[in-house]
């Protein structure tokens, strides 16, 4: 397929119908309308279901039902609107529904503003829901990526039956750039576990369900999950790392700001000063093994995010005191200038910061 | 030996977890008769709520969801949407339906959802322990309104059928009760008409069956059904709100 110029937002959304999305459940919210009005437009043409909820806490429930019924079913939102799905997610979790769901980020907290911001991390990484659980989470850092993400994320959330968690930042979702949509021929797999109707032909009955009242049955449950999530980890986490082995000051940013740090790093090349780059493309699991590379006589690693410092946790996490860990941030939808890092790292390198 | 009655084929073995008197097992029993008489069975998938009825995905023997606190008619929703030659109901409480779910029942009625709901209205919050509800009578004592529901402070109840009724989408609406053997038979006629709404794609149907609950009101389930008739048919009026040609 030929390249075309699309937004990050019509991008996740052109990929989800290309990797067979037959359901589309949403609410209107900056800045994912693109998203959604793309879906409103293309379902239709493509045979597929697009459907307006009343909020997004029914939208999350139509992936329920629709995800439970064996269908590949996508729905996006932004920031506020992702934290009244949460009780869909934890509910998608323990019944073991495949879904994907998209989250545009925006500022926060409250309503905010409709900037991009990166403060959605915690939400998206911890199981912003009830109860004891993660789900798979990645962070495109170009319109290429969201395409690509959205076709590898609907084949692990069928695969480990479970949320599919896509977090572009506000930036993201409205900015152009060339796109290959990729061309997806391989099927679905099948779900003989779904709720479509076929007890009298199968046998017994399918029943999907978040409940297990006796405490070993949910305690085999919470074990089931976990092992779903070891297996994940072991497969799929994703990160770019650029210079690290040799590098002074390694920055570490996801999404849009780590197209700033790479700008940074060129700089630094150019002043002779060594930086290198962690880009985490899963958020969780988070790509701990990549600070194992680090060189040894690493000065810092600075967390680079637009908040006020979530991903800086996993970092530290992932460093285990190893290097000191600093933090440079931008908030309320003010963007990361690669010139205010680079000053910010020189400083940290000079012992100043 | 000549079988004159058994058990529909719409229900599991499992034995019904419900308290002893309570007319949940009746309306589950007439759910299930109607999916089998409409030819409906084999391709009918349910969805129970939050509440009593938690446990119905154990006792229907249909392919079942249980739905989040409210949320059964946007789960109904997206399942009907995968499979539209699916029979999809959703079984609620008025704990569910009347008070955290409403925005969903509202919706989904108001988009003519090919589903329909059995909504089972016993005026009080019955698994989670006898909690007033929106359906809650005046006066009533419930263990939130330990003085008695009180209208200034709380309002009064709300009328589910009657509202929905007025809601275009929605196209068959009842209200029926349980409690003599000749309003057993009414509400199965009116399930009946709500199911038939549905298979003939006219849009969404309610019913809400009026039902007992001797344990947390505190009566026998003799004095449960006296209580019922005696005040809440009085301010639920039985009868047909809504019907299609």
């Amino acid at each position: 397929m030929a390249k075309k110029l699309m937004k990050g937002n019509e991008a996740l959304a052109a990929a989800a119908i290309a990797a067979g999305a037959t359901h589309f459940f949403g609410y209107p919210i900056t800045p994912q309308s693109e998203l959604i009005e793309y879906m409103a437009r293309e379902m239709p043409k493509a045979g597929r279901c697009f459907l307006q909820a009343e909020s997004e806490v029914a939208a999350s429930y139509m992936v329920y039902g629709a995800g439970g019924a064996g269908a590949r079913v996508i729905t996006s939102t932004s920031s506020p609107g992702l934290a009244l799905k949460q009780e869909g997610l934890t509910y998608m979790v323990a019944a073991q529904i495949p879904a994907v769901v998209i989250d545009v980020s925006r500022g926060g907290p409250g309503l905010g503003n409709i900037l991009p911001q990166q403060s959605d991390y915690f939400m998206c990484t911890r199981g912003g829901g009830n109860g004891d659980y993660f789900h798979p989470c990645f962070a495109p850092a170009s319109v290429q990526e969201c395409a690509d993400l959205v076709v590898e994320a609907f084949d692990v959330a069928d695969k480990y039956r479970m949320p599919v968690l896509i977090l572009a930042d506000g930036l993201i979702g409205q900015m152009m750039e060339p796109v290959e949509i990729p061309e997806v021929t391989k099927k679905p797999i099948d779900k003989p576990w779904a709720a479509d109707g076929g007890h009298v032909k199968r046998g017994e009955h399918n029943r999907i369900n978040a409940m297990v009242l006796p405490a070993d049955g949910l305690e085999e449950l919470n074990h089931v999950i976990q092992a779903k999530l070891a297996d994940y980890a072991a497969n799929y986490v994703r990160y770019e790392a650029i210079g690290i082995e040799d590098a002074d000051i390694v920055l570490v940013a996801y999404g849009t700001p780590s197209r700033a740090c790479k700008n940074v790093l060129k700089k630094a090349q150019a002043d002779g000063l060594k930086f290198g780059l962690i880009r985490p493309i899963s958020l969780y699991p988070f790509p701990k093994e990549a600070f194992d590379k680090i060189n040894p006589n690493c000065k810092a690693v600075i967390s680079v995010e637009q908040s006020c410092g979530q991903m800086i946790e996993d970092v530290r996490l992932s460093v285990l005191g190893k290097f000191p860990v600093k933090f440079f941030g931008r908030t309320g939808g003010n963007p990361i200038i690669p010139e205010a890092v680079y000053n910010y790292a020189k400083e940290v390198l000079g012992g100043k910061a | 030996m000549a079988v004159v009655y058994k058990k529909s084929i719409a229900l599991t073995d499992t034995p019904l977890s419900f308290c002893p008197g309570c007319t949940h097992g009746i309306i589950h029993k007439l759910v299930a008769e109607n999916l089998v008489e409409l030819g409906v069975y084999d391709r009918a998938v349910g969805v129970a709520p939050v509440g009593c009825a938690a446990l119905s995905d154990h006792f229907f023997s249909c392919d079942m969801y249980v739905a989040a606190h409210g949320r059964a008619p946007a789960v109904a929703t997206g399942q009907k949407r995968v499979h539209p030659d699916n029979f999809v109901f959703t079984y609620q409480g008025d704990g569910d339906l009347a008070s955290i779910g409403t925005a969903e029942v509202v919706h989904a009625a108001h988009r003519g959802e090919k589903i329909s709901t059995v909504f089972v209205n016993n005026a009080i919050y019955g698994m989670t322990g006898g909690q007033m509800a929106p359906t809650t009578l005046v006066g009533q004592k419930a263990s939130t309104a330990p003085y008695g529901r009180s209208e200034e402070h709380c309002g009064k109840p709300i009328r589910i059928a009657e509202m929905i009724a007025t809601i275009e989408g929605a196209k068959f609406v009842e209200r029926v009760s349980v409690d003599t053997p000749a309003n057993v038979r009414k509400a199965k006629k009116a399930i009946r008409r709500a199911f038939e709404c549905q298979i003939q794609g006219k849009g969404y149907a309610l019913v809400e069956v009026l039902s007992t609950c001797p344990t947390n009101w505190g009566f026998t389930p003799a004095g449960a059904m006296k209580w019922l008739q005696e005040n809440m048919i009085p301010y639920y009026p039985l009868g047909n709100f809504k019907d299609f040609e």
